[in-house]
């Protein structure tokens, strides 16, 4: 029972951090219909910028006396800067192709996605960067199931930028054009919301949420590397469309689904460990043949897939 | 402001946001020192580079250049009549013979991007059955290739199979693995099918990479015995049999050689054929070809098999020539090449897939002393070329856009 709940966080905590991934996703396929292979590359680029602002800090002796400051610092200014990241690859390789067909845009953005991860590799080099983690030690037991501090701090940062993004899309009026957008451009448009400011905020907020799940994976495994973005990209991807594109809260069920099922699977099958990525895609094929759409997807006809 | 202004302050604008993306991943230090002079190395190049290529794109705009593309077009189109006039087997003979020709008067470096090239044009018109034909986006088509190569390179390791045995073989077994992989796919759709498929993908690669007792995992399977021939040799005692091992990059050129042309007559062939007509009904409008009474849920899965079968073919080459397999060789970017080679070359042509597998295959080789920024150019291009030439360097003839693509 102690193993199973404790598996539970751990599942919990990664599915988490799928589920701030999948919401980049699910948003900008809800607004233009296209799968951004280079989400995942915003995902390693955020990593990235959390190993440099950390480093940076802790060289400086800034972590030693704020720790908990010093994270925060990172994480926002590696938010912002992968937000403009996200907003410069939708100018460069997605707003001049709105009027082409799906699958140049789908090729555009695996380009980008191929592009992105290259650049990484020859500013940053091949080999994993080391998160300096002096400050991630320690936890608090509850009998023999053991929450070390970092995962707390996932599983609050996750839910405070998840209720933050509920409350952006629900409740005000950036989010209001922005559901408009998505449900109908034209309209949308005649009653004066510029599609294209909606479009690019939809990037950046994607990003933004993407850099932080970086950060929190680079902080949890202790490194990252160029390529880290690829398999967690289309399994947050997976579990954007497991929940149903374009839903937001079919994002955060499916990503925590998918993370519960990988760690579930790694904990409990024979040899579940190495095949623990198999497990992402079976799921997602085996719900995807009897819901079409996605657990929570809106029941259309199969033609509008 | 006027507008020629406002187009250079937005180019400005651009540059200084590339600066502010560039300078922390540069600048940095994770010894706490802030530099700029690393940063500003790498900007000023790329600035410069990308203010020359604006200021000929805003000349071209201006007609400063029509003296050149004016004629340049007419030339082209001249050719192109030229071509689709003249009878086919004016230009395919030169081009036979030539190819035949190849490894007398080339060194080994040469035949080896020749036999890649081959390679790359096997799985780009396979796939193009199914992405350019069938208009089934298929994201995974690396996993026939490895199918391919590890059915070989089991085969004949263990059971001692003969390489030209393994051939209809490892395409039996791929075609088997292009329908387990169609099957529960059929009901599904444009980009839910890419992700499906890309899933699929990773899972066959996964699978190589643990099933330690069958495949060796991540350590790969070494000394598969290249394709022999039995030769009839007239020596002193008359006519003998002889057994010979085609070790030889030149006969190795000659089978992929062989199989590139079985494949392009194949699919040319299919292509024409009912079943082809079948897939670009299927490929335009899905449901009006289902209403004009197209089986469509049979020609899906067919398109999957018939792709998979020059995938598993080009596979069996692969690891018969390198002698040697292991995951590593099948990885999504392989997918993503393969997929390049099949758009920027023009979906559902022929030619065009062969052009775009040159383009990709063989130019980068010319650029060998920049093999660091090799992927880097290769995603930019890929991007690039959907702004310039989304239609492909040569697009087919019949080509409709799919209703689904509105709105």
């Amino acid at each position: 029972m102690d193993y199973f709940l404790q598996q539970m966080i751990n599942g919990l905590t990664l599915g988490g951090v799928y589920a701030l991934v999948a919401l980049g996703y699910t948003m900008v396929y809800g607004i233009i219909q296209l799968i951004n292979f280079a989400h995942g590359e915003i995902f390693a680029a955020g990593g990235y910028l959390g190993v440099i602002f950390l480093s940076f800090l802790t060289a400086n002796g800034f972590m030693e006396t704020h720790p908990g400051l010093g994270v925060g610092l990172s994480l926002v200014l590696s938010m912002g800067y992968c937000a403009m990241l996200a907003m410069a690859v939708e100018k460069v390789a997605y707003k001049p192709l709105r009027q082409s067909s799906r699958l140049s845009v789908l090729l555009s953005a695996l380009g980008m996605s191929i592009f992105l991860q290259n650049g990484l590799m020859l500013t940053q080099g091949v080999y994993d960067k080391a998160y300096p983690t002096e400050f991630t030690h320690g936890g608090f037991d509850f009998g023999a199931i053991r929450v070390s501090y970092m995962q707390i701090g996932i599983l609050a940062v996750t839910a405070l930028l998840l209720v933050a993004l509920n409350t952006l899309v629900f409740k005000t009026r950036m989010g209001k054009a922005m559901r408009a957008t998505a449900q109908d451009k034209v309209m949308s448009a005649l009653v004066g919301i510029s599609a294209n400011k909606v479009i690019s905020m939809t990037f950046a907020i994607g990003a933004c949420l993407a850099a932080a799940a970086g950060i929190m994976v680079g902080l949890y495994y202790g490194s990252v590397r160029y390529d880290m973005g690829f398999v967690p990209g289309i399994k947050a991807f997976a579990a954007a469309v497991l929940g149903g594109i374009g839903n937001i809260t079919g994002a955060m069920v499916g990503g925590l689904i998918i993370g519960m099922v990988e760690i579930m699977a790694a904990a409990y099958l024979p040899m579940g460990g190495q095949y623990k990525d198999v497990f992402a895609f079976v799921i997602l094929i085996a719900v995807l043949y009897f819901m079409p759409t996605g657990i929570m997807g809106e029941n259309v006809d199969d033609t509008r897939v | 402001m006027t507008r020629g202004s406002r187009v250079w302050m937005l180019f400005a604008l651009a540059m200084g946001w590339l600066f502010l993306l560039l300078w922390p991943l540069l600048g940095i230090h994770p010894d706490g020192a802030l530099t700029f002079a690393e940063a500003f190395a790498v900007w000023w190049k790329i600035a410069l580079a990308a203010l020359c290529c604006f200021v000929v794109f805003r000349l071209s705009r201006l007609g400063v250049f029509d003296a050149v593309t004016r004629p340049l077009a007419r030339l082209t189109r001249g050719v192109g009549r030229v071509y689709s006039s003249s009878p086919k087997w004016m230009f395919l003979v030169p081009l036979m013979a030539f190819a035949l020709a190849y490894p007398f008067f080339t060194d080994r470096y040469a035949q080896d991007v020749a036999v890649n090239v081959l390679v790359y044009i096997c799985l780009g018109l396979g796939l193009n059955v199914v992405v350019g034909l069938c208009g089934l986006l298929d994201l995974g088509y690396i996993a026939f290739y490895g199918v391919g190569a590890y059915t070989y390179a089991l085969l004949s390791l263990h059971y001692g199979l003969s390489f030209w045995l393994c051939l209809p073989i490892c395409a039996a077994f791929a075609a088997v693995a292009g329908c387990l992989i169609g099957y529960p796919t059929l009901r599904m759709r444009g980009d839910y099918l890419a992700i499906v498929t890309l899933g699929f993908g990773e899972i066959v690669r996964i699978v190589i990479n643990n099933w330690m007792t069958l495949t060796n995992g991540p350590n790969g399977i070494l000394g598969i015995p290249p394709p022999s021939l039995v030769v009839p040799v007239i020596s002193d005692g008359g006519l003998v049999l002889e057994t010979v091992v085609m070790r030889q990059l030149s006969y190795m050129y000659y089978i992929i050689l062989a199989l590139a042309v079985f494949t392009v007559v194949a699919v040319r062939r299919l292509n024409f054929s009912r079943i082809g007509r079948a897939w670009e009904a299927i490929r335009e409008d899905e449901t009006a070809a289902e209403l004009m009474g197209v089986n469509t849920f049979r020609f899906k899965l067919l398109a999957y098999a018939m792709g998979a079968v020059f995938g598993g073919l080009a596979g069996a080459f692969f690891a018969a020539r390198m002698r040697f397999v292991s995951p590593e060789s099948f990885t999504f970017i392989e997918s993503a090449m393969v997929l390049a080679m099949v758009v920027l070359g023009g979906l559902g042509s022929i030619p065009g897939v062969i052009l775009g597998a040159l383009a990709l295959v063989a130019l980068p080789e010319v650029f060998r002393q920049f093999e660091l920024y090799r992927m880097l150019v290769f995603g930019g291009v890929m991007a690039v070329m959907m702004l310039v030439r989304p239609e492909g360097l040569w697009p087919a003839a019949r080509m409709g856009k799919r209703s689904d693509d509105e709105g």
